[in-house]
């Protein structure tokens, strides 16, 4: 019983990480109607940015985090600029076939040597890993920097979309472009500042991810990636609180079934559920007609 | 206050708008009718700039605003209210208003523009923490007037507004209509309703696939045999 319950444990650190890439994915589906597969790769960059802030550069781990999403909040909107822009009102196609252009883009330039280079990278943690007896569950100082990082982004996150005018017009941009246009809205700063921040948490989870599984390469985003849109679909693409449900479910489920299954049936499970979800389910758990999107 | 000169809007080969000229003075109700299809909505859209004309001039209050973007134009005092009302159902009703006045800064002024909407649709003020979509059809309208007016608009652009309203609702607005305008806001007033819509203009141009093919008093316009015919839906011996 223990044993499951830190199971559990681990598997919520695991989600949670997951929901900050997953909210990305639903924030951007939500005003441009784009699942944006570059997303993973943003991940990856954060992760690797703040790998060298906190080894190479000097940096504590909260400044690292801060620099990777500020450097991944650029690169977002970059990519939107360049790639998605362009072809925003072209049929989607074309801007999914873009989108996976800039994903393979960002694993290969990664890769080149005088960018990350091609290898694994083990990361050296500036901090050694703490464990706690608490109650008779194994609990780790990682998974508690874990918990409170994506609590605090989650409130932010929530204030941000529900209580700032900037959260208004992403709201009202994820309804229609021109009915936001015609109050006012600058329809492609919204998407920007969209990108923006969809990156910036993409980048937060990098960063989270690299100290908890200590192993980078340029590959890294796809399968992170992959499991967060996952949960996206699963929550219901463009609602908020779904990606994060979502996430957490995607966690427990990766987690237990190689705790208890085989660690080997583990992705085989989670794309499992994104073939049901697709086929019984669509719109997701807490998908309906009218969704509360972005 | 505005003016159309030669207006040509295409939608890819569509050529929806074939050399459309019109103006509003200031103070006026001016409406537009025709035919579904003729362009009543492209026009007005051409006008808030959320769509882009090919060739002619729009000029409001002395500036030129083809190539300005939609969002801008409303910062100049004119506000759109789209058809089929095009509210935010993920949205609360107030948070819909507040969405109104959008590009304004001054929080008191914004709070006297609030009260005024509220005093001017009071059943707004009880539905004001329910979801928008969630309201009823004339209830939605009057978010989206209210709306409308939350921008502090010298010109009201109205696409149908009484589209899918019952009679007695329909009044109502028209009625509203009359007041924002006594109160000094110039309407550009769009209907399937002619009947009513000319009622409340002052003048009236009739719009015909893409081209005007009437323009005068709403009173002329209403007695035109040719437009009683084509529009207010009457045979030549019926009398109203
Ligand atoms: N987005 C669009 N793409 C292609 N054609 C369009 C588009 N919008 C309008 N049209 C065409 O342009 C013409 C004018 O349309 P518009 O919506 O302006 O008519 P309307 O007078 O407002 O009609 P209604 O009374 O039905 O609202 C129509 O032939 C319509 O099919
Ligand atoms: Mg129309």
């Amino acid at each position: 019983m223990e044993n499951l319950a830190d199971q559990i444990i681990n598997g919520l650190q695991l989600g949670l990480m997951y929901a900050l890439i997953a909210l990305g994915y639903t924030m951007v589906y939500g005003v441009v109607k784009l699942i944006n597969f570059a997303h993973g790769d943003v991940f990856m960059v954060g992760a690797f940015v703040g790998y060298f802030g906190f080894t190479q550069w000097g940096m504590s781990v909260p400044l690292a985090v801060l620099t990777a999403m500020v450097v991944c909040s650029a690169l977002g909107v970059i990519i939107e600029r360049i790639a998605y822009r362009p072809l925003r009102y072209a049929p989607k196609i074309a801007a999914l076939i873009s989108a996976l252009g800039v994903s393979l883009f960002l694993e290969f330039f990664s890769s080149l040597k005088f960018v990350f280079g091609p290898n694994y990278r083990v990361v050296q943690r500036p901090f050694e890993e703490v464990h706690w007896n608490v109650l008779g569950l194994n609990i780790t100082n990682i998974q508690v920097i874990v918990f409170v990082t994506v609590l605090i982004m989650l409130a932010l996150l929530q204030f941000l979309i529900y209580r700032t005018k900037v959260g208004m017009a992403m709201r009202t941009v994820s309804v229609d472009h021109n009915a936001a246009r015609l109050m006012g809205v600058n329809v492609d700063n919204t998407i920007s500042m969209t990108f923006a921040i969809g990156s910036a948490f993409a980048a937060a989870g990098g960063v989270l991810y690299a100290i908890a599984y200590p192993q980078i390469h340029p590959f890294m985003g796809i399968m992170p990636g992959l499991k967060a849109f996952t949960a996206a679909v699963l929550g219901g693409i463009g609602i908020i609180p779904g990606a994060v449900l979502g996430a957490i479910i995607m966690g427990q489920v990766e987690t237990l079934t190689s705790a208890f299954l085989s660690s080997q049936l583990r992705d085989a499970i989670a794309f499992f559920i994104l073939i049901l979800v697709l086929l019984v389910r669509p719109t997701g758990i807490l998908g309906r007609n009218e969704p509360d999107k972005v | 206050m505005l003016e159309i000169k030669d207006l040509n809007v295409f939608y890819g080969s569509i050529h929806a708008l074939q050399g459309v000229s019109f103006n509003v003075n200031e103070g006026e109700i001016v409406t537009l009718i025709g035919a579904n299809g003729a362009g009543k909505s492209t026009t007005l859209r051409s006008v808030s700039g959320i769509v882009k004309a090919k060739s002619g001039e729009i000029t409001f209050c002395g500036k030129k605003i083809n190539s300005v973007p939609a969002h801008k134009i409303v910062r100049m005092g004119l506000s759109h209210v789209p058809e089929g009302r095009q509210i935010f159902p993920n949205l609360t009703v107030m948070e819909n208003l507040m969405m109104g006045a959008y590009t304004r800064k001054d929080k008191n002024e914004i709070k006297s523009s609030l009260e005024e909407v509220m005093e001017r649709f009071p059943r707004l003020g009880e539905r004001s923490k329910q979801m928008a979509g969630t309201l009823s059809g004339g209830e939605q309208q009057m978010v989206a007037i209210g709306r409308g007016l939350m921008s502090k608009p010298s010109l009201l652009i109205l696409d149908e507004p009484s589209m899918g309203l019952s009679p007695v609702l329909v009044d109502e607005i028209f009625s509203i209509i009359k007041k924002i305008n006594q109160q000094g806001v110039t309407v550009l007033l769009v209907e399937q309703n002619a009947f009513m819509a000319l009622q409340v203009a002052n003048r009236a141009y009739v719009l015909e696939t893409g081209r005007i093919i009437f323009s005068g008093k709403a009173s002329d316009i209403q007695a035109d045999p040719r437009v009683r015919q084509a529009y207010l839906g009457e045979n030549d011996e019926e009398a109203s």
